[in-house]
């Protein structure tokens, strides 16, 4: 399972409910420091769900309820002040979902909200984060133009870098690049490689090749449950387990 | 070829013939509909027609000076429209101060905070005020409002006396109490019609705010209420349209005088109320009057409306999208 001495997010035996529905099953993991973690499985797995966990997403959702514990850097999540785990613990979504604002202000609106960066100190954040994101170059002369001018992958790039203003230490992608044409998936996965130099990656994907390429360590997910999780190699060339097997291999799923 | 079983065209041919082929169905519902959406510029034409012929004896009399005279003598023939106008617009803005706040506050809490349940049960109570008969807010406003506001303005005095809009004696009819009869009005148009835009702004724009590390609060204020602006504007007008043009419970509080006085707590009138007053017993140059006030009335709605629709222009352009 390869541990470690301390993983950056830990869950212990986490189980998660929509309603009386039981959607994860006592999941087990930990999550190592600056390294890319990929998530797969077929839809409705629970993929997704556990990585809403992580930020605490979930409790958007009305009648959701988690039990068991999940820890970052060796803290229970569930006690602290929700807005604080999400500056620590970042997101970027399945669609891009830029706001109906400028390209700056999209950046600056985390920094803005927390207080974290000085009115000075804002246009050097604003640029460090689009060049974070591989974004700078493209949007540098219309840093005032509507985002929603952007092509999908550059929007999805600014999700990443508004993501990135706030410093996170964990970023959590869902699927980022299920909206995007094979170009804009490259850039994003390029991306990937110089973003955990600087914060601990999770990924969701449906796409195989995709963990393959990315991904350090890798977790199959069936019907609620983590059924395999290991060195990414480990996963795609010699796994343990037949469900694991069979769902690489394309028999089901 | 020729002796072969018939091919799916000629059956389909041959069910199309009779009825539907007598008539051409397409052409029949293209007509229909083409009369229909005509009518309705047709209706308004011969009502603006209708409306400026039958007031050119006081529009001819009077001349502009009929919408800037506060003269209005029906023994001595001498009518002007200000105290109308004043009374129209004073009321509804009284109205929009109280109602869009509260509206818009009751709208985020229903789309935003309420759990479904209690949100759907609310709406549904809000939506049947919306279709509660006007004179039976006039009887309400008569009956409890008044009553309630000549409680309420005595403290209001003492605190807010030296404002002139609150100066002067209170006998419970009023500016102020036809205002807030309009509010009561208006405000589920506000409501039911703003939760239905909030509720549409995706939901991946709130996470979105929420993920960066803001607050549910701060998500609805700076992200969810910002996108869906141009909506809630749009209710608001919608309510102002209606409060514009109110006439039944606006008579039965407002006073029905025609005076234009600085203070809400002194009595006026509006355009609707006095056309619905004096219409019956109107002859000559006064029906040539109300009617003129009517056209006023129309204007007015119209030049609000535009604005409407060049505010909502202006904050698209300004906003990002």
């Amino acid at each position: 399972m390869a541990p470690s001495a301390c993983p950056k997010l830990k869950s212990i035996d986490l189980n998660f409910y929509y309603g009386t529905y039981k959607a994860l099953h006592g999941i087990s993991i930990e999550i190592h420091e600056r390294k890319v973690t990929a998530f797969i499985g077929p839809s409705g797995c629970g993929k997704s769900t556990f990585l809403r966990t992580m930020n605490r997403m979930n409790e958007a959702l009305r009648n959701t309820r988690v039990e068991g514990q999940l820890l970052l850097d060796g803290e229970d999540i569930f006690p602290m002040e929700v807005s604080g785990l999400r500056r620590r613990v970042g997101m970027v979504f399945q669609r891009p979902n830029p706001f109906p604002k400028s390209i700056y202000d999209n950046v600056a609106y985390g920094p803005r909200v927390n207080g974290s960066v000085r009115r000075g100190d804002m246009d050097a954040k604003v640029e460090q984060s689009l060049r974070g994101a591989a974004l700078w170059d493209e949007v540098k002369d219309k840093l005032h133009k509507s985002a929603f001018d952007l092509s999908g992958g550059q929007q999805q790039r600014l999700c990443i870098a508004r993501a990135l203003a706030v410093d996170p230490e964990v970023l959590l992608l869902d699927e980022p690049c299920s909206a995007l044409d094979p170009i804009a998936t490259s850039k994003i996965e390029e991306l990937l490689f110089e973003l955990k130099k600087i914060c601990t990656i999770v990924i969701v994907t449906h796409n195989m090749q995709q963990a393959a390429r990315v991904a350090d360590y890798t977790g199959f997910f069936l019907l609620g449950k983590l059924i395999e999780f290991a060195d990414t190699k480990v996963i795609f060339k010699n796994p343990t387990k037949k469900e694991t097997e069979d769902y690489i291999t394309g028999r089901f799923g | 070829m020729a002796s072969q079983a018939p091919t799916l065209q000629d059956t389909r041919a041959t069910r199309v013939s009779g009825l539907r082929s007598f008539f051409n169905m397409d052409g029949v519902a293209q007509a229909l509909v083409w009369v229909a959406g005509w009518a309705i510029v047709a209706i308004t034409a011969v009502l603006v027609f209708e409306l400026w012929m039958n007031s050119a004896e006081t529009r001819q009399k009077f001349g502009f000076d009929f919408l800037f005279s506060t003269t209005w003598d029906p023994v001595n023939g001498d009518f002007g429209a200000l105290p109308f106008i004043f009374g129209t617009l004073a009321t509804s803005a009284v109205a929009l101060i109280i109602a869009v706040p509260l509206g818009i506050g009751a709208s985020i809490f229903l789309a935003e905070l309420a759990p479904p349940r209690i949100s759907d049960a609310l709406t549904f109570c809000i939506e049947l005020l919306a279709a509660v008969p006007s004179v039976i807010f006039g009887l309400i406003g008569i009956f409890v409002l008044v009553p309630a506001l000549q409680v309420m303005v005595p403290w209001l005095k003492a605190g807010l006396g030296f404002l002139p809009i609150f100066s002067g004696a209170f006998y419970g009819v009023s500016i102020l109490s036809a205002g807030v009869v309009l509010a009561v009005m208006i405000v589920p148009f506000i409501i039911s019609i703003s939760r239905e835009v909030l509720m549409a702004v995706p939901r991946d724009l709130r996470e979105a705010a929420l993920a960066l590390g803001a607050t549910q609060w701060e998500s609805t204020w700076q992200v969810v209420l910002p996108f869906a602006k141009v909506g809630v504007i749009g209710s608001v007008f919608l309510a102002l349209a209606r409060a514009l043009g109110e006439t039944m419970a606006v008579t039965m509080v407002v006073g029905n005088t025609p005076k234009i006085q600085a203070s809400l707590l002194a009595p006026g009138y509006s355009i609707a109320a006095v056309i619905a007053n004096e219409f019956p017993e109107a002859g000559g140059i006064q029906m040539s009057a109300l009617i003129e006030l009517g056209l006023v009335l129309f204007t007015l709605t119209i030049i609000i409306n535009g604005a409407a629709r060049l505010l909502i222009l202006a904050t698209e352009t300004k906003g990002a999208k």
